[in-house]
């Protein structure tokens, strides 16, 4: 399984860079989304699917599998929504101000940097 | 300790003249700073019969100590030559300058703490034995020297010759800098005299030659040697007092100091020899045949000065070969290295007179202009006599002190045909030849700078100012030196005792062990020899040369100004520096986000896999792969196909619910794999950040036009299929060759006797690796504080405007 998963993670991480390097702002943040959602399968894959239960103490399980990629991912979870949702305001408020959200578009000329 | 502190004098003194600006309005500031000089020059002066002896002094005082770098004051005879030098004349032109600048027009403040500066920096070159403090100073002269070019820093030509000094002896300090520190990495200190005590094992070390060159490469900048010549005609644009001072008498000798300094350690190479004594002899040619060219007072003096250098450098190149020959003290080598101290000495007399008597036309006139000048001589009798005993002197002529070194140079590079080393007895013809065609070219510029100035017809109308004799204050310091021009004809074994053979004695430690040794006598008639009929010579071609000067003069325009060695430098600087360079950034710095991350990803997946299979690194085993069951392969299935409508929907709302797919499936995923915190957290957080993506979405444009079908890019694929193929490389990898065992057992075995928990990954995010979760929590809020922020505080343009107002 973890073979799969690797080309899984792949191919997450190739439509993740394909939408980064479009025009549009909304495509570049959906593409990080996929980016987050790719990285944190890959963890897990890394981790091993060893075992057969939920790592939660109960009578008569010993075959956990592995906690501590659990820990980190839910960790990067959280980070990455807090700066996804940044990220989607700051593109919000960057229309608002630019009126455009092409990213050809938006670069500094020289007399406003 | 007071030696020492004397070289820090003039910079002690610069952090009171601003107060005496200010303060005492009605003297002029020069005659506070006065005081500096002469107090040095007194106080070297009580060295001479110590140094004449044969005795050195040496002072020191420890600046870094672990690192073997002090300020070391070392007077020998050489370095109390030059300090004399620096600070006598320093005197005269302080002197001078009081009377040059206008109280009331001009920063003086400025002017003499620059000076001031100057004159510490040189004396800290002359004196120190310590190389890193040696190249401090010397750094510290090109920047003041910079300084002093740029003092009327609101015209355009002074700023750019300021910045052209700059950057040629800046460049030529680094090498230098390069060159001392292999010196010492060779002979493990940095005190020169060390170094000397160790030359012939120095020799023999694979890096000897990169130190000479970087060493010569340093030197041949400061003193405006071929090619670096350029700098010095432009650094004109400072004031008269200061081309007189540094670009005349001290800090252009700077580089003839270094070579003559290090010749114990070098003189052993052919390639010294040759560069030094052959560069010389090009630049004493080159720099005398553009002189003629000038036509303005000081470019003349500029391009003499050149040639003048060339002639010391050249004598120090021949000087070296005593070196190589057995009993030089019996051969006529001996005469080198001693004319070119001597001529040194006479070149800083007469140079300095000229230029003081080129700024008092300037001042008297209001032009340098050759061509509007002539006929001045009735006008300015004291000014012409000075000129004329400096200009004579220049040319070689009896009875001044040029005519005494220009005879001892003759006989010098004459004693190079009698060399049998190195092909010298080949190509050493070349030298008389050259050295006599650029004595004629010197005997011609001098005849030119004076009697075209002084003499012929004088047309008022072409001057911008009614001309004059200068004030009698202006004209002490060019008449004293002018007088010393005259004395050393008929005195210069005083001269020659007191300080030419003890510094020759410095240059040639392996010659002589005390001044005395050095047994020459300059006689004025020295018999009738070669010397004496290419002389003859030079002065009847010179003569013809100069009557037929218009008819010849025109050559000069045939050349073709493109091919300079200043267009060269243009070239450089403007061109390659600015625009090429520029244009260069510009073919990748867009500003286009697109491209610079399309460069970092590809340039990432390329490392990657590059280094991948260039270490071998790559393995795919299937030993620890777990089984497929069909779940997986469903939610496999679901996960692409979510993934491909993501990237290829055509309006946004399709991608934002095939993105929720994507998420929800992915929560799937962690509920087989065992994750059931996993799951729950990403159901919710995917189930906000759908809901936040449709916020934006009614907010946000409807994607463009132009991506209404995402327009295949091949790059844009390409990075991305690599980045793709680089993730599953590295994943397999990573998986198929595990090499140690997780730490997870500890986990499981101490969850519930050390936490008293049941649920390990929660035990683990709130008490084994609590920090983590501290700081997750301070990035949420610190993204949700951004967030309120970024909605909250506008700042519109109108009230930006209105704040800046």
């Amino acid at each position: 399984m973890e073979i799969i998963m690797a080309f899984v993670c792949g191919f997450l991480f190739m439509a993740a860079i394909y939408l980064i390097l479009s025009r549009s702002l909304l495509r570049i943040i959906i593409g990080t989304g996929l980016l987050s959602h790719g990285a944190h399968l890959l963890i897990l894959t890394m981790g091993s699917f060893k075992g057969s239960a939920p790592p939660v103490l109960a009578d008569g399980v010993t075959d956990f599998v592995d906690p501590i990629p659990q820990a980190l991912i839910l960790t990067a979870i959280v980070i990455s929504f807090g700066v996804t949702a940044f990220f989607l305001v700051l593109a919000y408020r960057a229309y608002q101000e630019l009126k455009t959200d092409d990213m050809t578009l938006m670069k500094g000329s020289d007399d406003n940097e | 300790m007071f030696q020492v502190l004397c070289i820090f004098i003039p910079i002690l003194a610069a952090l009171f003249i601003p107060f005496f600006y200010k303060k005492v309005r009605t003297i002029h500031t020069g005659w506070f700073v006065l005081i500096v000089p002469l107090f040095l020059v007194t106080f070297y002066a009580t060295y001479i019969p110590v140094v004449a002896n044969g005795d050195t002094v040496i002072a020191q005082l420890d600046w870094i100590p672990s690192l073997g770098i002090s300020f070391v004051s070392y007077l020998d005879g050489l370095s109390l030559l030059f300090s004399l030098l620096i600070s006598g004349i320093g005197a005269l032109v302080v002197l001078y300058s009081i009377y040059y600048l206008d109280r009331k027009k001009e920063q003086l403040h400025n002017f003499y703490v620059y000076l001031l500066m100057f004159m510490a920096a040189m004396l800290g070159v002359v004196q120190s034995d310590n190389m890193i403090t040696l190249y401090l100073f010397w750094e510290l002269t090109s920047v003041s020297s910079f300084l002093l070019i740029g003092y009327w820093f609101n015209r355009d030509k002074s700023r750019f010759g300021a910045l052209k000094s700059m950057v040629i002896t800046v460049a030529g300090g680094m090498m230098m800098l390069g060159g001392f520190v292999s010196l010492s990495l060779m002979g493990g200190t940095f005190s020169i005299r060390e170094l000397i005590e160790q030359a012939p094992e120095l020799a023999a070390h694979d890096t000897f030659i990169i130190a000479l060159l970087l060493i010569l490469l340093g030197a041949f900048t400061k003193s405006a040697q071929f090619p670096f010549y350029i700098w010095l005609p432009d650094a004109m644009e400072a004031p008269t007092p200061v081309s007189a001072y540094l670009h005349s008498a001290t800090m252009v000798k700077a580089g003839i100091y270094l070579v003559a300094r290090f010749t114990p350690i070098f003189a052993i190479s052919e390639v010294w020899i040759w560069l030094v004594a052959g560069i010389g002899l090009l630049t004493l040619f080159w720099g005398s045949f553009f002189a003629v060219k000038q036509t303005d007072l000081k470019g003349i003096l500029a391009f003499s000065t050149v040639s003048q250098l060339g002639l010391i450098m050249s004598l120090l190149g021949v000087g070296a070969m005593a070196y190589h020959v057995d009993g030089a003290e019996n051969t006529i080598f001996k005469y080198a290295a001693f004319a070119a101290i001597f001529h040194l000495i006479n070149h800083a007399t007469f140079k300095g007179s000229l230029f003081m008597i080129a700024g008092i036309v300037d001042h008297e006139t209001g032009t340098r202009d050759i061509r509007k000048l002539g006929g001045l001589m009735s006008l300015m009798p004291v000014s012409f006599t000075v000129a004329l005993i400096g200009s004579f002197s220049m040319a070689g002529l009896p009875p001044f002190n040029g005519f005494l070194s220009k005879e001892m140079f003759l006989t010098a590079m004459l004693s190079i045909t009698e060399f049998d080393f190195f092909n010298f007895s080949t190509w050493g013809v070349l030298f008389p030849v050259i050295a006599w065609i650029a004595s004629v070219f010197t005997f011609i510029y001098s005849f030119y700078f004076v009697f075209k100035t002084f003499t012929g017809k004088l047309e008022v109308e072409q001057l911008p100012k009614k001309p004059h004799e200068a004030p009698i204050g202006m004209l002490i310091s060019p008449v004293i030196l002018a007088s010393l021009v005259v004395a050393i004809f008929f005195i210069p074994n005083i001269i020659a005792d007191t300080f030419v053979k003890p510094a020759v004695a410095a240059i040639q430690p392996f010659l002589y062990t005390s001044p005395n040794e050095v047994d020459i006598h300059v006689a004025a008639w020295h018999g009738v020899n070669p010397e004496l009929w290419m002389t003859v010579g030079i002065i009847i071609i010179g003569l013809v040369g100069f009557m037929l000067l218009s008819k010849w003069q025109k050559m000069y325009n045939a050349l073709p100004p493109k091919l300079t060695l200043n267009n060269l430098y243009d070239f450089v600087i403007y061109d390659l520096c600015d625009t090429w360079i520029n244009r260069f950034s510009g073919l990748y710095m867009t500003g286009s986000i697109r491209r610079y991350l399309g460069f970092m990803f590809g340039a990432i997946s390329i490392i990657v896999i590059g280094t991948l299979f260039i270490k071998d690194a790559f393995v795919v085993s299937f030993d620890n792969a777990s089984t497929i069951s069909l779940y997986e392969i469903i939610l496999v299935i679901v996960l692409v196909i979510g993934t491909i409508t993501t990237v290829f929907a055509k309006s946004r709302i399709t991608s934002i619910v095939a993105l929720g797919a994507v998420g929800y499936t992915v929560s799937l995923f962690f509920v087989i794999f065992n994750a059931p915190d996993l799951a729950l957290t990403q159901l919710v957080i995917e189930t906000i950040s759908v809901a936040l993506f449709l916020l934006a979405f009614y907010h946000l444009p409807k994607f463009q036009k132009a991506e209404e079908r995402t327009r295949f890019r091949l790059g844009r694929a390409f990075v991305s299929v690599a980045v793709g193929v680089m993730v599953t490389l590295v994943a397999l990898s990573a998986h198929s060759q595990k090499l140690v065992e997780s730490i997870t057992n500890y986990y499981k075995e101490t969850v519930y006797t050390l936490a008293g928990g049941g649920n390990i990954v929660n035990v683990i995010l709130v008490d084994y690796r609590g920090f983590d979760t501290l700081f997750e929590i301070t990035v949420l809020g610190i993204a949700g504080m951004a967030i309120y922020g970024m909605i909250k505080l506008r700042m519109s343009r109108k009230e930006k405007n209105y704040e800046n107002k």
